[in-house]
């Protein structure tokens, strides 16, 4: 399966950015052919509101079905379970250090947001 | 590593006075002037800009008049009523929306990126600062406000500082809704008089519905006695310390003309409250760190 | 002919200038029509105390999705600048508090499956206020939109009479609202660095909507001359100036009218007004040679 983790770099060394809506971009990684690619999420720098939004339809359109960040503000976080995303928050370290998390089944599933959005 | 914002309701009650003697009493801390619409601690604490970035927040359009045919549909359907009769679009009024651009037949209309302002980060007397400017007329939505926190929060974990100081916007809109979500305290700074005491009211009613613990002081209250009391009781009632009452004195007048916190400026009782209230705020915040960890 | 009244810092006596002007003018003959614009925290009624008549909610629209017509085909996403209506895993989301209502979600759908519904931002009443005509606006709690209200306060206003704006503090969105289409804006500011701070944005706010204007120096003499020093040199008009009278301030605190409980006071607004009629008297004339002369060098109607 595919999950997204959220990234300040293009590579699976770079740190986990831990903003969802404004973040440099997203490392989707593909647990079954262990490939992963890099999706920027820049153009959101500008948007009057609503980046969590775009960030969580960028999340959905590539296919993922997990998405790992540090935190997850609320309609982000509505739009994601709405599309049946599983939210992890609270994640650090590097993106690889991240995904070896998700494969020992070390991290936790968020059940709500845990931060209260940045108001647009 | 906690904020601290500093709200008010109504406008003129001190918030950037008290927010000003805050930064000379704080250690380990920054500052973010987060009134972003009409910008003053600046004056206290007098910014050396290390770092400026534009500000842009949504689009506006532009007719291409080469292009344009006078069709009308543009005007027809801009519900802004920011199309003017000679087609030209007033950006004051243009939300940035669109419609207009998606409905041009001839392709006539730009949506441009707007910028609406401008952030800076700082250095001070008393440590860094962010503040920013919004350009005159511009929508004050609270992205601007949101980015300012933003950089103070990164700042102050990149410096290894405990706190972030919050001058916050009058009102109850936008602004002030995006200083104070997620903070770790409020603190409502009112005067003794009816529109104070009906504004504290509808500030703290956001608060709560925020969830953000809460702390009120009065300033200027011996203006008033017996309203005074009236926000004491509205304390007791809503559970929320009564954090100081700052007595009226033109000191504060003066220390604003010379450019400086009341609290450097003298040791009256206006400046001995001020430190009181910021210890309450000091104190409850370590206290929370303590039983968080 | 409205006059609106607005500053850039808050708290520099903007609703007690509006209020007291209000009345006076309303006792100098003119019926008055009193508009609080500051839909966030509305004021004046405290001092106006009136009778109100009706009340009204105030929605804006937002969408809501036929789910039988739509065929997430995502135009509306696409369309939608503010991320309020957006396609995403196989579903249509809408976050109503994001909309702003420009319909481009409407206009854009292919199937039709976009209906307007309201959602509401607030409440305006309306009432009289010992002969002044009353509304003002009150913003629901955590709503962030206080744009379409202002304009809900603003309708319906019988241009003959004499029409007072009370504004919002600052220079942004919701203070554009209130003072566009005002014949006059006043000014309120105070004589400290904080006031003359805020009172070059307001002007550079008024002098980009081009509305002529004028300022009210509030508690003259508790700091300096410096506002005095800038309007000179700006060659803007000082239209009225008050003392840092304390007996002002406790009036205030209590809610009472200044020009009711320190009668000495009533002049200065009748003066004001006289003088606001002449600015504006004065502009329109300026005006309507600019208009002449243009229009002959333009060689008239050909």
């Amino acid at each position: 399966m595919k999950i997204a983790i959220t990234t300040a770099g293009k590579t699976l060394d770079s740190p986990v950015d831990p903003r969802f809506g404004r973040a440099v971009g997203f490392i989707i990684y593909n647990s079954d052919t262990q490939e992963h690619k890099y999706i920027d999420n820049q153009q959101n720098m500008n948007a009057p509101q609503g980046a969590g939004i775009q960030a969580a339809k960028a999340v959905v359109d590539a296919g993922a079905e997990a998405l790992i960040t540090g935190h997850c503000g609320p309609k982000a976080f509505m739009a994601l379970k709405s599309a049946g995303i599983k939210v992890f928050t609270g994640a650090d370290g590097t993106v690889q250090e991240v995904i070896e998390k998700f494969n020992s089944g070390t991290l936790t599933e968020t059940q709500g947001a845990d931060v209260s959005g940045h108001w647009f | 590593m906690k904020e601290v914002v500093v709200v008010s309701g109504k406008g003129g009650t001190g918030k950037t006075s008290i927010v000003a003697s805050f930064a000379f009493l704080a250690e380990r801390k920054v500052m973010a002037d987060c009134d972003v619409d009409a910008a003053d601690l600046h004056l206290i604490l007098h910014p050396k800009i290390r770092y400026c970035e534009a500000f842009f927040c949504g689009k506006v359009a532009r007719i291409e008049t080469e292009k344009c045919t006078g069709c009308g549909k543009c005007r027809d359907l801009c519900r802004f009523d920011a199309i003017s009769e000679k087609y030209i679009v007033d950006t004051i009024d243009c939300e940035g929306c669109g419609v207009c651009y998606y409905a041009c037949p001839e392709n006539a209309v730009v949506l441009e990126e707007k910028k609406s302002g401008e952030w800076f980060i700082s250095d001070t007397d008393y440590g860094p600062m962010v503040h920013a400017k919004l350009g005159i007329a511009e929508e004050n939505s609270g992205k601007l406000v949101s980015l300012v926190r933003l950089q103070a929060r990164r700042l102050a974990e990149e410096q290894n500082l405990d706190l972030v100081i919050i001058d916050g916007a009058p009102g109850i809109g936008c602004p002030v809704i995006a200083s104070i979500t997620g903070a770790d305290l409020v603190l409502a700074v009112t005067e003794p008089t009816m529109s104070g005491l009906h504004d504290l009211k509808r500030v703290v009613e956001l608060a709560e519905h925020f969830r953000i613990k809460t702390m009120i002081c009065v300033n200027k209250y011996d203006i008033n006695h017996e309203i005074k009391q009236d926000i004491v009781d509205f304390c007791e009632q809503k559970k929320i310390l009564f954090a100081g009452q700052i007595p009226y004195d033109n000191v504060v007048t003066k220390a604003q003309i010379a450019g400086v916190s009341v609290v450097e400026y003298s040791r009256a009782q206006v400046s001995m409250e001020i430190e009181r209230i910021w210890k309450q705020i000091f104190y409850t915040l370590s206290v929370e760190a303590t039983v968080r960890s | 002919m409205i006059i609106a009244i607005a500053s850039g810092k808050g708290g520099t006596g903007k609703t007690t200038v509006a209020t007291n002007l209000a009345l006076a003018v309303r006792d100098m003959g003119y019926t008055v029509q009193f508009l609080d614009c500051d839909v966030e925290e509305p004021n004046a009624h405290i001092f106006l105390k009136p009778k109100i008549l009706s009340q009204k909610k105030v929605a804006v629209s937002t969408p809501s999705v036929d789910k039988e017509k739509c065929t997430l085909c995502g135009k509306c996403g696409e369309v939608c600048q503010f991320s309020a209506i957006t396609v995403m895993g196989g579903l249509v989301l809408t976050f109503p508090e994001l909309c702003h209502g420009c319909g481009g979600c409407f206009n854009s759908c292919p199937e039709d499956a976009i209906s307007e519904v309201g959602r509401e931002v607030g409440v305006i009443e309306r009432g009289t206020a010992s002969g002044v005509k009353f509304t003002h606006g009150r913003l629901r709690i955590s709503e962030a939109m206080s744009p379409p209200l202002i304009r809900a306060v603003k309708r319906d206003v019988n241009r003959s009479d004499v029409i007072v704006i009370d504004a919002p503090p600052g220079t942004s969105c919701p203070v554009i609202q209130s003072v566009k289409g005002s014949d006059y804006v006043l000014l309120v500011t105070e004589p400290t660095p904080f006031g003359l701070n805020d009172l070059k944005l307001a002007v550079e706010m008024v002098r980009e909507l081009g509305i002529t204007f004028g300022v009210v120096v509030n508690r003259a003499g508790m700091g300096g001359r410096m506002v005095n020093g800038y309007c000179d040199q700006e060659g803007i008009e000082i239209v009225s100036e008050f003392p840092d009278d304390r007996r002002i301030a406790e009036a205030y605190s209590r809610g009472r009218i200044i020009i009711e409980e320190l009668p000495e006071y009533r002049m200065n607004f009748e003066h004001l007004f006289r003088d606001v009629q002449a600015a504006i008297r004065r502009q329109k004339t300026d005006d309507e040679k600019t208009w002449q002369r243009t229009f002959n060098e333009t060689g008239g109607f050909s």
